[in-house]
């Protein structure tokens, strides 16, 4: 993955902004030494490596303000950091930048049950939302696999989703408003405790713009009263277009259920060699669960799994107990970690139209061996979000190429089918180059448009989500 | 002079050789009260796909509103937010279009818990002030790929661009709904009753006061629906005696619709807050009449011809669009340093400044 060349001119200047950083923070928040900043060469995507210039963990807004005003001032780019679990190389430095990590803003500001919010300090871990709140009956609810590691500013940046979005949505519908610092030192504050802005929606267009266009330091998040119970059912399949088809007859029968999961023979297997959750042997396997009263329940789980009789199901297993309900999710939820087993992966996570999911899956297959590549999925069939895992073996030369070739295929065929290349990750450096497949020329340009308002100077992750060409220009005039 | 292009590409070049402001409509039934020629999008109509199993549906931007909202119920299916009818409102005639829907972010009392129009919007086709055609976003329910310029379009009541062509994510339409109403309650007794229904687990989906009845729906399957309003009865019990109404579908169109204030005279404005702030608000109004909806969070309130209620809002946050009146800005001025950035987009997207000029700063 090319990255642009650093800045000599800010290399060379490593001492002077280590300094100016260091006398408007407190001691130790500035990390500059190449054995502890090599703590900050990397994100989820580990494929990919390189040590900032520095790191600075500051404590509240003010101090968010001074540095970038620092930055700003002395033209060094500033890469934004959660909690590092980017799958999308959203937190990648590049040498000559600063890492600007959130992980000590993580305090609770304000809980409101009867306005149901919360306010919170952008570094604290999606979970631990709602572990704020869950006494009081109450839960915040994107879940992004990594929700007890991920922070919410990064699920801000990438408007990250989760198991459940089908029913709540992501980030972006449970976000009420920001405080964010802009890269010249700026502080704003977008919408609040209100519902809807009084002018244009920079709430909506900050979210998911992958820390281009400021530093997120608050968040005001909706909370959700806990549903009174919830329940899954496990149905498995002799082939994936068949699990497919039952997808779209269980949305169209007028239920929501608040997930839907999709697996396949090669997650199937791997999981139950490394968690033994007690799954089917099977081709393709669906986890479907609803919420309500256990009256509700019963009466939704019904009209699911008569639906999923008529499509012969090789087993059809509702969850009796807790225990039960937990084991069938143990899978899911262990899904990435069996598979990591196996070999290396990339993940990747486009999204595709549901009624395209058959074809998709069989065109994988095909792929799968013409590169040679393994590959297993296992994603969120209600919205389409897939995640195929495509193994691969670090050590081998070339197999990483050979992955990330493989990985654009599956990206293209998604766009050629009326999807996109990124449902929940983000684009990061990851689909930086593909993201002419999906867009013109000009509608790329209107997005790079939006950036020259927020960051004129392009130093905020410059070197993200658009491809290097079309922002080079941009770039150079800092 | 009256444009009416019938598709995108006309749209285009009429956007390109306008040589000075265009005042963009659907049918106009929501007043864009501004300067220059029209513009109008209804000549570009018609659903270009439905695909019920996916929970999707995609149109062009002049499609009658009614004509989607057939085709979604034949399906057994609905759009989530409940848009708002302006017509009986402003006095205006003709067909809303999903295209004005989307411009102007038009959400009903569902808003509170299935999220604004700009939430079930997944993706927009648009003609900037260039003339330049673009897209945002697509025809998929879980999209991150680039910035979210389909939220900032929704709302942007034409002046970042001309929409020509909406995404939406649907969903099932209800089996039946029944509604829990409290009569006799304060306003401050009224939206403690209803942050207590939003903040249970029953799925409030309405949450309106009128002054007299507070009311409150539930919607879904009819075991469910029968459960969950006796439940509710009984949670609220603390602020009175509960009665149930098993066909409210033609209260929750008036609080939809504003119905109290359709004939009455004065100026209608629209204030978005804090639901909890609400009642002290109303309280130093001097308002003719109020409604509350989304739980105390969206006021509308009846005033005397040019009364000022931005002025009378202090320090509370939030905002006051003025939507049936003239004096005022019609929507709350931003503050710095919001109006620069929103200034600034205005200025990429419509260097000209010739879309709805003035219209929102």
């Amino acid at each position: 993955m090319e990255m642009p060349i650093p800045d000599a001119e800010i290399l060379a200047k490593k001492a002077q902004i280590v300094v100016r950083l260091q006398s408007v923070l407190p001691k130790g928040a500035v990390i500059s030494d190449e054995a502890e900043t090599k703590a900050y060469e990397c994100d989820a995507l580990s494929a990919y490596r390189c040590p900032p210039l520095c790191a600075v963990l500051p404590s509240n807004t003010e101090e968010v303000s001074a540095v970038l005003k620092i930055c700003h001032e002395m033209g060094v780019p500033v890469v934004p950091r959660g909690s590092g679990t980017s799958l999308a190389g959203g937190a990648l430095p590049t040498a000559d930048s600063v890492i600007l990590g959130v992980s000590k803003m993580s305090d609770v500001l304000e809980t409101d049950y009867n306005n149901r919010f919360i306010r919170v300090q952008s570094g604290r871990t999606n979970l631990s939302v709602t572990g704020a709140v869950e006494e009081e009956g109450f839960f915040y609810a994107p879940d992004p696999s990594s929700q007890l590691a991920c922070a919410i500013a990064g699920n801000i940046a990438m408007n990250s989703g989760g198991a459940h979005c089908l029913k709540y949505g992501v980030t972006t519908n449970n976000l009420l408003g920001v405080v964010m610092v802009l890269m010249d030192g700026t502080v704003i504050e977008v919408g609040g405790a209100h519902l809807d802005a009084g002018g244009l929606d920079l709430l909506g267009l900050i979210c998911g713009s992958e820390g281009q266009l400021g530093v997120v330091t608050e968040a005001t998040l909706k909370i959700l009263p806990k549903p009174e119970g919830a329940r899954p059912v496990l149905i498995g399949f002799d082939s994936n277009e068949v699990a497919g088809e039952c997808v779209s007859d269980i949305i169209k029968a007028g239920v929501l259920p608040v997930a839907i999961e999709f697996m396949d023979r090669p997650c199937i297997e791997a999981t139950e060699a490394f968690a033994h959750p007690g799954y089917p042997d099977c081709e393709a396997l669906l986890i479907v669960e609803v919420e309500g009263s256990d009256a509700e329940i019963d009466a939704q789980l019904k009209v699911i799994m008569g639906i999923a009789a008529r499509h012969n199901p090789v087993e059809l297993r509702e969850s009796k107990s807790e225990e039960e309900s937990a084991k069938i999710w143990l899978g899911r939820k262990s899904a990435f970690g069996a598979m990591g087993q196996i070999n290396d992966y990339m993940c990747l996570d486009g999204t595709i139209p549901v009624s395209e999911l058959p074809y998709v899956l069989k065109r994988i297959g095909e792929m799968s061996k013409e590169y040679g590549l393994g590959v297993g999925n296992v994603f969120h069939a209600g919205d389409g979000n897939m995640h195929p895992l495509i193994l691969y073996d670090a050590n081998k030369l070339g197999d990483l190429e050979k992955c990330e070739a493989f990985g654009a295929d599956v990206l293209r065929l998604c766009v050629e089918v009326g999807g996109c290349l990124t449902g929940e990750h983000g684009v990061g450096i990851e689909k930086r180059d593909l993201m002419y497949d999906q867009f013109t020329a000009a509608d790329l340009e209107a997005q790079l448009r939006v950036k020259d308002v927020f960051d004129p100077k392009w130093l905020l992750n410059p070197a993200k989500v658009f491809p290097l060409d079309a922002t080079a220009e941009r770039r150079a005039s800092q | 002079m009256t444009l009416k292009p019938s598709d995108e590409k006309q749209l285009s070049e009429a956007i390109a050789a306008a040589k000075g402001p265009l005042r963009i409509v659907g049918n106009g039934t929501r007043d864009v009260l501004c300067d220059g020629d029209m513009l109008s999008t209804a000549a570009m109509s018609g659903i270009s796909l439905y695909d019920p199993g996916a929970l999707t549906i995609v149109a062009a931007a002049g499609t009658p509103l009614a004509e989607i909202e057939a085709a979604l119920k034949a399906q057994g299916q609905r759009l989530p937010f409940e848009p708002m009818d302006h017509r009986g409102l402003l006095g205006t005639t003709g067909a809303p279009t999903i295209g004005g829907v989307v411009a102007a972010n038009i959400s009903g009392p569902r808003r509170v818990q299935a999220g604004a129009c700009r939430d079930s919007l997944i993706g927009v086709r648009f003609v900037d002030g260039r003339g330049e055609v673009l897209k945002n976003g697509g025809r998929v329910m879980k999209n991150v790929t680039g910035y979210d310029l389909v939220k900032l379009m929704a709302g942007a009541h034409g002046t970042l661009g001309v929409i020509s062509e909406v995404a939406f994510k649907v969903l099932p339409d209800v089996e039946t709904s029944a509604c829990v109403v409290l009569h006799g309650l304060s306003d401050g007794g009224a939206v403690a009753a209803m942050a207590a229904a939003l903040g249970s687990s029953f799925e409030v989906s309405g949450a309106a006061h009128d002054r007299t009845r507070t009311m409150l729906r539930i919607e879904g399957f009819s075991a469910s629906v029968a459960y969950r309003a006796e439940r509710l009865q009984g949670l609220l019990a603390e602020f009175g005696e509960a009665e149930i109404l098993q066909d409210s579908v033609k209260i929750w169109r008036e609080v939809r619709d504003v119905a109290p204030f359709h004939e009455a005279v004065g100026d209608v404005w629209r204030i978005s807050v804090k639901p909890s702030d609400a009642p002290q608000l109303v309280a130093g109004l001097g308002a003719n009449a109020v409604l509350f909806d989304w739980g105390g969070g969206l006021i509308w309130a009846l005033m005397p011809l040019g009364a000022d209620v931005r002025a009378k809002m202090g320090t509370v946050c939030g905002h006051a669009t003025l939507v049936r009146g003239t004096g005022f800005a019609r929507f709350q001025p931003e503050s710095e340093p919001l109006a620069t950035i929103s200034a600034g987009l205005r200025a990429q997207f419509d260097p000209r400044y010739i879309l709805n000029t003035g219209l929102m700063g």
